[in-house]
């Protein structure tokens, strides 16, 4: 292995590993929010996008209906579809490989390979699938662990699991708050969300605040 | 089939669609800068009603509870920049605590 292979691979596992640990906190909040140890595992194998993952069961274990948690996550799991975009010239699969690469395309595969760039496009490639396979592996692992343990654990609130649930959105949206209009957008989504709460059926004043990113992104910021 | 094995099924094969689309369309498409904002600021809407909505409601009621306190203590791991298990460790303590006995 070339000395650069061997630098981007140790990028890669530096976020592969910790990112795949997080898998812990989803399996745990899957069974806190009613499903099964099958259910999680599934999701981390076929869904395999953290934020969608953790939508759906929160949607689903607030009581809403399938509708709007499949919404909520399909909404958050979009972007991959633009990090796809970004990462079809680089990648240039076919066939299987494409269907592989599609799958492992989410935050951290793309974020890893596009800071790749200065290596050339062989670099970000490998970064891109050593990334995605990595996270895989780990996110896979930590997922049926936590599934497995918060299910020997019994009653989610005796261990705090339903603080952790909140407590891990709060984790994914923080570093996404950069700036002023940010922090106000993502204020607002809140106070929208809790007001709608008592007045509609559970999912939809979470789906509601879509409204408020069209508004504020419809126009470029002046 | 229950509603839980629909939620699971369903936003998988929804999300792997998105994923392929990516590579499968022409790359104008998705492109068009208001597409890229409005994709950028989902996310953050998303994620902030949920935690708004799984820390101060219970079915349809506004119920403030040991959560609260749970999610202030991850609020304050992360302004000091603690790793995500460390976040969500410290919320489920806290949370866990108060529950078990107060």
């Amino acid at each position: 292995m070339s000395l650069s292979k061997g630098q981007v691979l140790r990028d890669s596992l530096s976020v592969a590993l910790p990112v795949g640990t997080y898998g812990i906190a989803f399996g745990a909040a899957a069974i806190a929010n009613g499903f099964s140890v099958l259910q999680a595992s599934l999701f981390s194998l076929l869904l395999f996008s953290g934020a969608s993952q953790f939508a759906v069961v929160g949607v689903m274990g607030a009581g809403g209906s399938a509708l709007s948690a499949i919404t909520t996550g399909s909404l958050l799991g979009f972007r991959n579809g633009l990090y796809s975009m970004r990462m079809k010239p680089v990648l240039k699969v076919q066939g299987v490989r494409k269907l592989l690469a599609a799958q492992i395309t989410i935050d951290e595969s793309t974020g890893v390979a596009i800071s790749q760039e200065p290596r050339g496009e062989a670099a970000m490639r490998f970064g891109f699938w050593a990334t995605g396979i990595g996270v895989f592996i780990f996110w896979n692992l930590f997922t049926l662990l936590g599934a497995l343990g918060a299910q020997a654990l019994g009653n989610p609130s005796a261990w705090g699991l339903d603080a952790a649930v909140p407590a891990a959105f709060l984790g994914l949206v923080w570093p996404r708050l950069i700036n002023k209009q940010s922090k106000l957008i993502a204020i607002l989504a809140t106070v929208i969300a809790l007001l709608l709460t008592p007045i509609s059926s559970a999912g939809v004043p979470i789906i509601s605040t879509v409204l408020l990113a069209v508004l504020f992104g419809w126009k470029p910021k002046a | 089939m229950s509603a839980m094995w629909i939620a699971t099924l369903v936003s998988s094969l929804i999300c792997y669609l998105f994923k392929i689309l990516g590579y499968t369309i022409p790359e104008s498409f998705l492109a068009n800068p208001r597409v890229q904002r409005i994709n950028t600021l989902i996310p953050i809407v998303l994620l902030s009603s949920l935690v708004g909505v799984q820390t101060i409601t219970n079915k349809s009621e506004i119920v403030f509870d040991q959560r609260v306190v749970g999610v202030a203590v991850a609020a304050i791991a992360l302004k000091f920049k603690a790793p995500f298990p460390v976040v969500i460790f410290s919320a489920a303590l806290t949370s866990a605590a108060l529950y078990n006995w107060l």
